[in-house]
């Protein structure tokens, strides 16, 4: 067993964990991060994607040991949401323009996308494409996906001027 | 009538935003993965290597010594109340259908079957005693591949002496629904045109993104399993058929379900394993699968030769149509696997007024992944053959694809239409959609621009594809599935509560897993109670919420589901009628209901529904004798399928120096009768091209010689990424059905069963000119570079799948 800190959405954590628990498991399975989800076993599916410092990650495709001292944001730490809170703009636009149906993918499709737009505020649609290359999609064949983020680089423009 | 100011604007057909979502996409999701109960144990399977088997020994001593560990079990640990695995479809009296045990005693019959389970207190745990136990097989030879198969060279079930499990045949001067297929045949072939092909439909794998998962808890009075599946209902009749648990002693529940696409109408081995384990130990155990096991062991779709005879003149009439099927059950006969090639059976005759039809499929079993329902099921392969066989007649002839099939086509004066197949088709307008799909894709520039690029030998060719379907949907009248010896019917039932708070609480038997119910379903009983739309809440997947049901497949929730919730609210508004009378002191006949308001005619007197319904739940003040309820439930039984159509027109470009296909433009024009939400119609048309495109381009599920699943991960298995498609140009027409008060269509499968044909004629649109007559599907780069090389060579190319991928 290995001690890890590390900051999980906005709040400091501590456990004793196996060296070969990934990231994915420690956040589900010892705290309940339950919104993060896992979809494969090869890192094809991008269901599991978090944010690691600020940058996506597929957190079934890291150690919890290696997340030491890091600061990870998942799907529940977004926004505040609970008890009705704002929603963030890409939840928002995920919302707006129907880019879900099952949801399965969806948590790791948002916090792909939100790093998307962070390194390239305007994407093209082909740069979208390309962008979410690594998050599997089975409901939407990714046309209201591309829209969503389309719509959210819009929103974050307007917010900017 | 007195319209009221307050009377909220109708809710069908607007593009209201989805209910579901919320909880969505803010990580507060129930998966059944997600579910945690205390003392949980986790199950993991040890599964064959092998794809036939015989099972000499297996020592669990090693893994039950190991810590956390608190049990295995193997096939000589089950006893009768483990059940068994159904089939609820036998095409014929006479199908060979091998017992499919939970554990399999003494033979496996495919690679990734499951042979032993062990029992630990964590998944990781459970995990690590799977390789502790040790299995001794004595491989068997194996019959893998589909056509040997059928030949009967090698037997996947030694013990029934064939392969052929059942041979089901309709043709119409039997069934006097039109003239003799061999004669027209003859005819054709002494003056007329004759088109002959053999086609492969690759075997494709559901891959729903959550992979499945289930719990069982028996604890308390009911047991109670929770199972990422699309049939919770069915799941439970099936455990009290098999396992000797009273029906009304389960409780399944389907919480949040990420995706079936038919994948997850099984039972499985997993769930009836998680059942009889949490019973012997008295404690909830929980199994969830990983990728790959998921991908090895949960049922395959299509896998099918089709050999095919279209006889039509000179000027392009179709004469007869002859289908002779060949379809891959894999290792067992799964709960309706024989049956989905005969759901195709209605649909080989399509749009088209065909005077003439033969239809025959022999089901195989092989030592594979048993297969069963992928999205359009059956109706896929059919839509794949006759729209891949109308643009060959056309091709033949010289003529136009679309004038070709218009020459053929039902007209829209000619509904209702009977046909060869014997289905009565209520409405469509073939002319409106072709006509509007032409307009928004720029046919006529677009054959122009491959006539540019023809004459100048661009290195990349363009090439356009063409599909005019219809399917059947809206599973299903039950004297229909009677008469195909299906195993129950195809009603569905809905209850509505009207509470003391005014809020109304629907009950349906569907059990949606991303459709979007809980929205559409607010939507129709909203306009129907004159509620507001947030006020409705769909309660569903939960057979003690939801208490009779048959769910989810089948493109059946809103045709028949939604039906069935319009009839409860029917008898809501119907109940409540005599208390508002009662209250406003009027004649029931005098009582008029629009908009949410119960008034007395020609007065401004009058009561909001949810008035009545406080008035009710104090019952202080009801007509005398009158049971204090205006709930309702309702069954609706559809008297007929519904047909939903559409044309879909792709342009392809295809580079012939490298054989790389990539997507152009995409347009297509649904006729999915009314709509309720137009944007949850969209999203399932979009989803739907992905998935009938990837069969078309990417998804291949291959077997090796020795019968392992080599494409048994995503990284092997093709599943298309944003970067590998297109935005759609997707469009509707509305023509109403007939056969439903709404006048829907179902939709879920008709993006799955259009668009594949569309694809690969347009691969093959643009290759054609080298002399191509076919690429076999997933028609990847390197089997496009191989056929036009070969063609080139002289070689006319043939439907052969060979190791070119």
């Amino acid at each position: 067993m290995t001690k890890i800190e590390l900051t999980v959405d906005g709040g400091k954590v501590s456990e004793d964990v196996e060296p070969r628990m990934l990231l994915v498991q420690f956040l589900r399975e010892k705290l309940g991060k339950t919104g993060t989800l896992v979809g494969c076993d090869t890192s094809n599916c991008g269901a599991c994607t978090v944010h690691l410092n600020g940058h996506a990650v597929k957190s079934c495709n890291m150690l919890a040991v290696q997340a030491d001292g890091a600061e990870v944001t998942t799907i529940e730490g977004l926004a505040a949401t609970y008890d009705g809170g704002e929603l963030h703009p890409m939840q928002e636009a995920f919302h707006e323009c129907h880019a879900l149906q099952c949801g399965y993918c969806t948590p790791g499709m948002i916090m792909r996308s939100v790093d998307l737009l962070n390194e390239n505020p305007d994407p093209t649609e082909e740069e979208i494409r390309e962008g979410l290359e690594g998050n599997l999609c089975r409901c939407t064949g990714y046309h209201n996906i591309v829209r969503a983020v389309q719509t959210a680089a819009a929103a974050g423009k307007g917010a900017q001027q | 009538m007195t319209v009221t100011d307050d009377r909220p604007a109708a809710e069908i057909g607007r593009d209201r935003r989805r209910k579901e979502d919320r909880r969505l996409i803010t990580g507060s999701s129930r998966y059944t993965d997600n579910i945690v109960l205390p003392g949980m144990l986790h199950l993991g399977m040890v599964r064959s290597p092998f794809a036939h088997a015989k099972i000499t020994s297996i020592d669990t001593s090693e893994a039950k010594a190991a810590t956390n560990v608190v049990a295995v079990y193997t096939a000589a640990d089950l006893d009768e109340s483990a059940g068994v695995l159904i089939n609820a479809w036998p095409i014929t009296p006479d199908q060979k259908t091998p017992v499919h045990a939970v554990l399999p005693v003494d033979r496996v019959t495919f690679a990734g079957e499951i042979v032993a389970v062990v029992v630990a207190r964590s998944a990781a745990a459970a995990r690590d005693a799977v390789e502790l136990v040790d299995v001794d097989y004595e491989e068997l030879p194996a019959a893998i591949d589909l056509r040997e198969a059928a030949q009967d060279k090698v037997l996947a079930h030694p013990d029934l002496g064939t392969n052929k499990s059942a041979l089901w045949v309709f043709d119409s001067a039997e069934a006097g629904t039109g003239g003799n297929v061999e004669d027209a045949i003859a005819q054709a072939r002494t003056d007329g045109v004759l088109i002959e092909r053999e086609f492969r439909e690759n075997r494709l794998i559901p891959a729903f993104m959550e992979p499945r998962s289930v719990v069982v808890d028996p604890t308390g009075e009911q047991l109670t399993m929770w199972s990422a599946t699309q049939v919770p209902h069915i799941v439970r009749f099936a455990l009290a058929a098999t396992t000797g648990v009273p029906e009304n002693k389960i409780r399944v529940v389907a919480p949040d379900v990420g995706g079936g696409f038919g994948g997850k109408l099984q039972v499985t081995p997993e769930e009836w394993l998680a059942w009889w384990i949490a019973r012997q130990l008295h404690k909830p155990v929980k199994y969830t699968e990983t990728r790959s096991e998921s991908m090895m062991a949960g049922h395959h779709g299509r896998d099918q030769w089709q050999k095919l005879t279209l006889a039509a003149t000179k000027e392009g009439k179709v004469t007869g149509l002859k289908v002779e099927l060949t379809a891959d059950l894999g290792s067992y006969v799964a709960i309706v696997g024989g049956g989905i090639p005969v759901l195709g059976a209605f649909m080989y005759n399509a749009i088209y007024k065909i005077p003439a039809y033969h239809f025959a499929c022999q089901t195989v079993l092989t030592n594979k992944t048993w297969t069963d329902a992928y999205r359009g099921a059956g109706r896929p392969e059919a839509t794949f053959a006759i729209e891949r066989l109308m643009s060959e007649l056309a091709n033949e002839l010289g003529m136009d694809p679309l004038e070709l099939r218009e020459k053929n086509w039902i007209t829209h004066e000619e509904f209702p239409f009977t046909t060869v197949a014997g289905l009565e088709y209520d409405s469509g307008n073939y002319e409106a959609a072709t006509a509007a799909a032409k307009e928004f894709f720029g046919y006529d520039e677009l054959r122009a621009e491959q006539a540019r690029r023809r004459e100048s030998g661009d290195p990349v060719q363009l090439g356009i594809g063409v599909s005019t379907f219809t399917e059947m949907c809206g599973l299903a009248p039950s004297r229909v599935l009677g008469s195909l010896d299906y195993g129950a019917g195809g009603w569905e039932h809905a209850s509505v509560r009207m509470l003391a708070t005014g809020k109304v609480e629907v009950a349906t038997g569907t059990s949606a897993h991303g459709q979007g119910h809980e929205t559409a379903f607010s939507q129709i009983v909203a306009d129907r109670l004159g509620v507001p739309f947030d006020d409705v809440e769909i309660l569903h997947g939960d057979t003690q919420v939801s208490v009779k049901g048959l769910d989810t497949y089948g493109s059946r929730s809103l045709v028949v589901g939604g039906e069935a919730i319009v009839k409860a609210a029917d008898k809501v508004i119907e109940k409540a009628k005599p208390v508002a009378a009662h209250l406003l002191e009027a004649s029931v006949d005098d009582i008029e209901f629009a908009a949410g308001r119960f008034s007395v005619r020609g007065t401004d007197a009058g009561l909001s529904i949810q008035e009545v319904a406080g008035a009710v739940f104090t019952a202080h003040n009801l007509p005398d004798g009158m049971e204090p309820s205006i709930d309702a439930e309702a069954t609706f039984d559809p008297v007929n399928f519904n047909y939903p159509h559409g044309t879909h027109l792709c342009a392809v470009e295809v580079d012939t120096e490298t054989g790389q296909v990539t997507l152009r433009k995409y347009t297509c024009v649904d006729d999915v009768g009314n709509i309720v939400n137009p944007l949850i119609v969209e999203g399932q048309v979009h989803g739907g091209l992905a998935q009938g495109i990837a069969q078309a381009l990417y998804e291949d599920a291959v077997f090796d010689e020795a019968g392992t699943l080599v494409s048994g991960s995503f990284v092997d298995y093709l599943v298309p990424s944003a970067a590998d498609l297109i935005s759609f140009d997707a469009h509707h027409a509305s023509t109403p059905a007939t056969t439903n008060t709404l006048g829907t269509k179902g939709v879920g499968e008709a993006g799955t069963i259009a668009s594949t044909p569309a694809v690969v004629n347009a691969v093959l649109d643009a290759v054609r000119q080298f002399g191509v007559q076919d690429v076999v599907m997933p028609c990847s780069p390197a089997r496009v570079y191989a056929a036009i090389a070969a063609a080139r060579a002289g070689d006319t190319g043939s439907a052969t799948e060979g190791a070119v991928r």
